[in-house]
This record gives structure tokens, C-alpha cells and sequence, in this order.
């Protein structure tokens, strides 16, 4: 998958826990829950799409790396190559 | 023959839209089965039957709008016979006061039928504004029998001459007509499921809820002489524990530090009465079960706090699913009567994007409201030394009426104790 593949269904799976979000508003390189409002729960369901959408199992010590919108996607790309 | 109401789905709804029967007349039903979906300015709520027996007649259509406590259908017990409903029906529907706005008939039809959502006296005074308005005053009157019999038989109901009480339609009006051959209704039988009402959608829907928490929450600052206590809790041993048992765990399976404080919640409220069940004019009852009501935050806007039912008896992951489905259903809108009636403390928990501390009001007929705010990394004396260690501020609010500050302190004390042995908290069970 390339990195605008997995953009793209990164950008889905926060669009389906959070619909009001422009995507095209977001910063990549800022934190996204501070762009987004995404309690715990939301946050929690958001890294399960991710996970069901594309089969990559994460720890949750790895969940702290996960701040920006920048580092999800090449967290993302890592596993799944 | 028993009369089905409109139950007040939490002390926030005053009235309610009728957007679906799940069951028709002469069905068989069970307690907890659900019968009707009702529309509150919070969410489509499935509304469910509070005992055995079978459907006599609904009275309520699809797409009406009632107040809290309109006769929706009759239902006869096990053992009661269809016939012994009308007399018995028909007395108190009558007896109920008769809507002088103009909003509900109450009639006798030829066969004894009782046919009438009948508004009942308000038992306090109605202090909040509607969130709509009544109905015109120069509105016709229909009782809802006679509009769904006229649908069945293709009357036009706005060519009959009412007999009922203010010149209402009734049933035997269309009976009446329908046997002698009134003009056909130009319009198709009523759909089953009705819209959300286009008004109640967008900006007006959030408005209605606005509205709705304001009714509450003002009506919790009136009645109820809340105090405060708090109390910062260390987690070391709990986020620990959780991290541990989290790191054997599929995804989908972990746990939030949320359950634990839930659980650690409900398991504390066994030696606190006082803190767990629902004051009405006054009278305290205590409630068995710990129904925590979470409180969820809409998308939209807005809040709802469905209850998590008889956490205390539940290990973590059962209620880790609960909770995920229970957000689930409350952002989709889709959540069960007996989890908006049956809360008997809620708990409200800021999560990891708060802040680090939270004084609710309390949620009458509530009598306390348990805070949790974020979880942070503080310096914390113990043993004359300093350490930093994950801390939460947990608080209560509590009603002066019902307890005191003193038990409300040991009761946070009890809640600091147990989410220091979280591997007992999970197994704990009743």
C-alpha cells in the first residue's frame, strides 16, 4: 500500500467515529486530538477500524506514538509492509 | 385491563413522538420486550413493556406527539379476557383529566372501547417552557382510534361531524360512516414508521436538547441542596495492573481505565446506600442494584447518561462491552427505556482529554454524581518521600437531604481503597 493509500483509510476511520470532521482541515503534523474531538473511547474505536481495515495488530505501548495524523500513517506503513 | 403510559424517559422529557409500534393488538408480550419506539429530544428510544400480557388496542399513532403519561394502549394481564377490558378502560380514561387545550378526547365508542389519550394532571408545576408548542387551539379532534379506523376503511375523516366531548371524531362516528358508505380518503393508509418530524431535525433537534438538559439540570439546582467532597486517588498499582492485563489482550478486548473506575464505583456503593438510588417529593428509596448512568457526550452537542445496569456484578471485559455498545447506541441515537429510567447514580468521566477535576449536578431523581477527572502524572508524598505517580480527582456531589458530607467522604475513600487491588475488583461480583 502506498502512504496516500493508507492516508486515505486512515482519513475513513476517522470520518466514520467522527463525522463532522474536514478532513482536508487537518494539520498532519499537529496533534490530532487536538483538531479532533475524540475522547478515550473514540480514540480506542478509532485505532480498532485501523486495525480491522487493515489487519495490523497494535500494542498499546505503541499508543503514545501515535500523536499526529503524520505519525499514525507511517506507524501504519511500517506494519503493514 | 392495564393502561400503558408514556414513561418520562429520564427527568428531562416532558412529551414525547410516537415513531413506531413494534407490536400489534392481541400480541402476546413479555416484560422488557420492547413495544414502541418513542422519540425524546435526546434520542429514539426503545421503549419497553414493564410486564407480561397481551395487547389489547393501541391508542397512540404514529407520529403523534404526547405528553409524559398518555395512555399509548391498553394490555390485559395473564388470565383476563378481552371482553372485561371496556368498562374498567373506559372508567379511567374519563376519570383522566381531559385535555382542555384541546390536545386529547376522551370517548366511549359503541363497542365499550375506550379510544383516548387522555393528558393527566401535571403532578408538579410545569416551570421550563416547551420545547414545542401546544397544539392550535381551533385543531380538530380525532381520537386516535377513529383516525386509524378511518385509515383502515378509507374514510375521510375531515368530512364526518364529531359526537364526541368539543365536537371530537370518535370511533363510532367513523363506524357510522364506514357502514354507510363515506367518501373515500383521497390519501393512503398512514405509513407505519413516521419521520423524525422535519422541525425536530439539525439545528431545531439540538435546540430540544439544549432545552431538555436545561429543564433537568435547572430542576436538580432548585430541588436538590447538593454538597461536594473530593479526593485525589493514586493509580499506580491500578494503570499497572491494567497495562499488564491489556498487553495479553486482543485489541478489541482491551480495557479503558474507565471501566475500572465504573466498577470500582458500584462495588463502594454496597456500603453506601445513601448514595444509590432516587429521592421523589422527598422520600428516599434505596436502590438494590448499582445502575451506573455514564455520561456521554453527543457529537452534536449536548449529553446523555444511559445507564450501565447492575455494574457491580459484572467482571471488566463484560463491562468494557457494555460501555463500548452503550456509547455506541447513545451517539447512534438507539437506546433502551429501561437504561434512560433506571440509572441510579451517574457517574461522568472527563477521560484523558478533561480536566483534572469535575463537581456535577446531580441528575434527579438521582441523589449523587460521582466525577472523575484526567488522569495525570503528579508528585504525591507517601512514606516521607516524594514520588510522581498517575493521580485522578475523584469528587462527589451528593444530596444534603439523603446524606451527609461525612459518609459521602468515606464513601470516596472506599473508592480509593478498592482501585488499589484492581485484580479483586475484576473478580468481584455481588
Amino acid at each position: 500500500m502506498t502512504q496516500t493509500d493508507i492516508r486515505a483509510v486512515v482519513l475513513a476511520t476517522l470520518k466514520s467515529i467522527a463525522p463532522e470532521v474536514e478532513v482536508d482541515a487537518l494539520s498532519g503534523d499537529r496533534p490530532l486530538r487536538n483538531q479532533v474531538d475524540l475522547d478515550s473511547m473514540d480514540w480506542l474505536n478509532f485505532l480498532l477500524g485501523l486495525n480491522k481495515r487493515l489487519k495490523v495488530e497494535i500494542p498499546e505501548a505503541d499508543y503514545r506514538k501515535l500523536v499526529t495524523l503524520d505519525d499514525v500513517v507511517a506507524y501504519l506503513q511500517a506494519k503493514v509492509d | 385491563m392495564i393502561e400503558f403510559k408514556l414513561p418520562a424517559l429520564g427527568a428531562d422529557m416532558d412529551e414525547g413522538t410516537l415513531l413506531e409500534w413494534r407490536v400489534k393488538p392481541g400480541d402476546a408480550v413479555k416484560k422488557g420486550q420492547v413495544i414502541a419506539v418513542v422519540d425524546t429530544a435526546k434520542a429514539a428510544v426503545d421503549v419497553e413493556c414493564w410486564q407480561d400480557g397481551t395487547i389489547g388496542e393501541l391508542l397512540a399513532e404514529v407520529g403523534q406527539k404526547m405528553p409524559v403519561g398518555t395512555v399509548m394502549a391498553t394490555l390485559r394481564a395473564a388470565g383476563e379476557k378481552a371482553g372485561e377490558k371496556a368498562g374498567e378502560a373506559a372508567g379511567k380514561a374519563v376519570a383522566a383529566k381531559v385535555g382542555d387545550g384541546g390536545t386529547a378526547a376522551a370517548k366511549v365508542g359503541p363497542g365499550g372501547t375506550a379510544a383516548a389519550p387522555a393528558k393527566l394532571p401535571q403532578t408538579e408545576p410545569q416551570t421550563a417552557p416547551q420545547a414545542a408548542p401546544a397544539a392550535p387551539a381551533q385543531r380538530r379532534l380525532i381520537s386516535p382510534a377513529a383516525r386509524k379506523h378511518a385509515a383502515e376503511n378509507g374514510v375521510d375523516i375531515d368530512s364526518l361531524t364529531g359526537t364526541g366531548p368539543h365536537g371530537a371524531v370518535i370511533l363510532a362516528d367513523v363506524e357510522t360512516a364506514a357502514a354507510q358508505g363515506a367518501p373515500a380518503a383521497p390519501r393512503p393508509p398512514a405509513a407505519v414508521t413516521a419521520e423524525l418530524p422535519s422541525a425536530e431535525k439539525g439545528a431545531t433537534r439540538i435546540a430540544a436538547m439544549r432545552q431538555a438538559i436545561a429543564t433537568a439540570m435547572a430542576r436538580s439546582k432548585r430541588e436538590i441542596p447538593h454538597y461536594y467532597v473530593s479526593e485525589d486517588i493514586p493509580l499506580a498499582r491500578a494503570l499497572a495492573w491494567l497495562q499488564a492485563e491489556n498487553s495479553q489482550r486482543a485489541m478489541a478486548e482491551r480495557l479503558l481505565p474507565a471501566v475500572l473506575l465504573l466498577k470500582a464505583v458500584a462495588v463502594a456503593l454496597r456500603g453506601y446506600p445513601e448514595l444509590n438510588g432516587w429521592c421523589h417529593d422527598g422520600a428516599f428509596v434505596t436502590a438494590e442494584r448499582s445502575n451506573l448512568g455514564v455520561a456521554i457526550s453527543l457529537r452534536q452537542g449536548g449529553l446523555i447518561a444511559p445507564a450501565l445496569l447492575d455494574a457491580g456484578t459484572k467482571p471488566l471485559t463484560t463491562l468494557m462491552q457494555e460501555l463500548t455498545d452503550l456509547v455506541q447506541r447513545a451517539r447512534a441515537g438507539s437506546l433502551h427505556s429501561s437504561e434512560l429510567t433506571d440509572g441510579t447514580i451517574t457517574v461522568t468521566n472527563l477521560g484523558d482529554q478533561g480536566t483534572q477535576a469535575v463537581f456535577g449536578v446531580i441528575y434527579p431523581p438521582q441523589v449523587a454524581l460521582v466525577g472523575f477527572g484526567r488522569i495525570v502524572e503528579r508528585p504525591w508524598a507517601e512514606d516521607g518521600g516524594i514520588k510522581v505517580l498517575p493521580v485522578v480527582t475523584a469528587s462527589l456531589a451528593a444530596d444534603h437531604r439523603v446524606s451527609d458530607g461525612h459518609r459521602g467522604a468515606l464513601f470516596l475513600r472506599e473508592l480509593a481503597e478498592l482501585l488499589q487491588h484492581p485484580e479483586e475488583l475484576d473478580k468481584e461480583a455481588s
